[in-house]
């Protein structure tokens, strides 16, 4: 799987006085297996740009290649693109609509084409994956709870057996433990399945911890593409685009203009744990 | 006198099939006790369904108990004729700004409630002025509220409140759907509305960082209230708030990572302030 995103622009609006770049000469390559965080203020872009990677939504220029080929070519199979490309929107619960947890996660691979033990079975394994116990597939998904309802969410996207699956916004309105359990189900497929995964989030504390690479939108164009470390260091240019770095690296920050610890990069509570220990002569 | 009384307070509710019959009664709320005085900043949390919102929604007499009592201000929200005396001086703020707003322009939104209480019509643009002003939205009185990010409409919807004069406001997750940016605006017109105006403020949250200014701090789980003090008390129990699917800010989780590993901290750092001038304070010692 590799998927480029070449000199993407695209206006709202095109044309009238109100028009609008969301997306302004985007250029990525999203790599098989990779773990990425997509952050940026609302309105930045973010929601455009994952749009445009399922074709959603059509460029005014500029194109994506999935697997070497233009997806906006005609006459590309964009229906079978986007059992490829996965898409989780914000609060999928809101999708649910079948009478139980187990035809809800088959509709997808149904709609493929595929027979019914085919779709059975990617539905019985998606629903393993997110952690659904078997005493729930014979349920309403309307009587689960709002964590349980978005891993049935997650997992009919999943059923489709998409090789890059894209989050937007996954744990809004989850408690802590509900949004850990998620985003470590995710790691977990990222790691085990080899899926790639695109994570749109706010949390800047979740994208410090779980992934690998962070891209970094404002005002439709990407500001910053590369590690956690690298990204969070830049942390007041971050504040400037409405965005901010996690916690620890601001104490981190602290102490080091207070002449306490010289590396200040750390992310994550881990990372300053140690960096600190170091400080103290106890690493 | 008190804002808040809740005393034993039980919410219960029927579960029902498709077909209506009574499959089992849920108890949301169990007898929960929570006091709090005039111009308090009270935080309420607690994990998903641990009952927080529920309690939230007696405190304007949405919900009604099925035993203990609710007083607001001194009225008992079982009472049908204080009813809108309570929802006055209770106000409400929701989870999703775009359900709370119905104005087609922002100080129109703002005078709604006044509008609907017989306020006179001058006295009318003086309150949409000045709740206005009071959430740093004044700018914007004349948008379109679909214009608005997520944070400035919370904000709208707070002065909406505001302008009802309330003695107290209830904000139920009032951030869960905002940006780090719109989190940090609404918070500060939350504290800055107790602070200068001495309204009283309950506000729920997942944030933990979001209520390590409140004068008190309750932990729900279960429908019961499990924990509750200064944010200090309640935040230096790191593993028992774990153990309820909750996590506490960064800054308290660092310092009792640290602490674990042998560094003598003191206990119930809540800031990243605090936390560095601690470790500033030790490292001066050796």
């Amino acid at each position: 799987m590799k998927l480029i995103v070449d000199h993407l622009r695209y206006e709202y609006n095109k044309g009238t006085q109100l028009s609008v770049a969301a997306l302004d000469d985007v250029n990525l390559v999203l790599k098989a297996g990779e773990f990425i965080g997509l952050i940026g203020h609302t309105g930045s872009g973010k929601s455009t740009l994952v749009q445009h990677l399922n074709a959603l939504l059509t460029p005014d220029s500029g194109t994506v290649y999935f697997d070497g080929e233009d997806i906006f070519e005609k006459g590309y199979d964009k229906k079978s693109l986007r059992g490829k490309v996965g898409l989780v929107f914000q609060y999928p619960e809101h999708q649910l609509f079948e009478e139980n947890v187990f035809k809800e996660v088959c509709f997808g691979p149904h709609n493929l084409g595929l027979d019914r033990r085919t779709v059975e079975l990617r539905a019985y394994e998606a629903l393993k994956q997110v952690g659904m116990e078997d005493e729930y597939f014979y349920q309403s998904p309307f009587d689960l709870s709002g964590g349980q309802k978005r891993r049935v969410a997650i997992a009919s996207v999943l059923a489709m057996k998409p090789e890059i699956l894209i989050l937007d916004e996954p744990t809004a309105g989850l408690d802590p433990k509900g949004r850990t359990e998620l985003l470590d189900r995710i790691k977990t497929l990222q790691k085990e399945a080899g899926i790639t995964v695109l994570l749109v989030s706010h949390s800047m504390e979740d994208v410090a911890e779980y992934v690998d690479r962070i891209i970094v939108m404002d005002h439709g164009k990407v500001q910053y593409d590369d590690t956690p470390r690298e990204v969070f260091s830049h942390y007041q240019e971050l504040e400037q685009m409405g965005l901010s770095a996690p916690q620890v690296t601001y104490i981190l920050s602290d102490l080091n203009e207070k002449g306490l610890v010289l590396d200040q990069t750390a992310t994550t509570i881990n990372e300053a744990k140690d960096t600190i220990l170091k400080c103290f002569g106890m690493r | 006198m008190r804002m808040i009384d809740v005393s034993k307070l039980v919410f219960e509710y029927i579960r029902r099939d498709e077909d209506g019959n009574v499959e089992g009664i849920t108890r949301a709320v169990d007898e929960v006790n929570l006091h709090c005085k005039g111009g308090e900043f009270i935080a309420i949390l607690g994990h998903n369904g641990s009952g927080k919102s529920t309690l939230a929604k007696h405190l304007n007499a949405i919900l009604h108990p099925t035993e203990g009592t609710v007083l607001v201000d001194g009225k008992d929200t079982m009472d049908e004729n204080e009813i809108w005396n309570i929802r006055q001086s209770a106000g409400m703020v929701f989870q999703n700004p775009d359900n709370q707003i119905i104005g087609q322009v922002v100080e129109e939104d703002v005078g709604f409630g006044p509008e609907n209480m017989g306020v006179p019509t001058k006295e009318i643009w003086e309150r949409v002025e000045e709740s206005l002003k009071a959430v740093g939205m004044y700018d914007y009185r004349k948008y379109s509220p679909n214009k608005l990010s997520g944070g400035q409409k919370q904000r709208v919807s707070i002065a909406s409140v505001i302008a009802m004069h309330p003695k107290c406001i209830i904000l139920d997750e009032p951030t869960a759907m905002l940006d780090p940016m719109g989190r940090k605006e609404v918070i500060r017109a939350v504290r800055a509305l107790n602070d200068v105006e001495k309204i009283t403020m309950i506000l729920i949250t997942h944030y933990m960082e979001e209520v390590v200014y409140a004068d008190r701090v309750y932990v729900m789980d279960k429908g019961k209230i499990v924990m509750s003090g200064t944010p200090k008390e309640v935040f230096s129990r790191v593993e028992e708030l774990k153990s309820m699917r909750l996590d506490v800010p960064q800054a308290t989780l660092l310092a009792y990572e640290l602490k674990k590993a042998g560094l003598p901290l003191l206990d119930g750092i809540l800031t990243r302030k605090e936390l560095v001038n601690e470790l500033v304070r030790l490292k001066g010692q050796k």
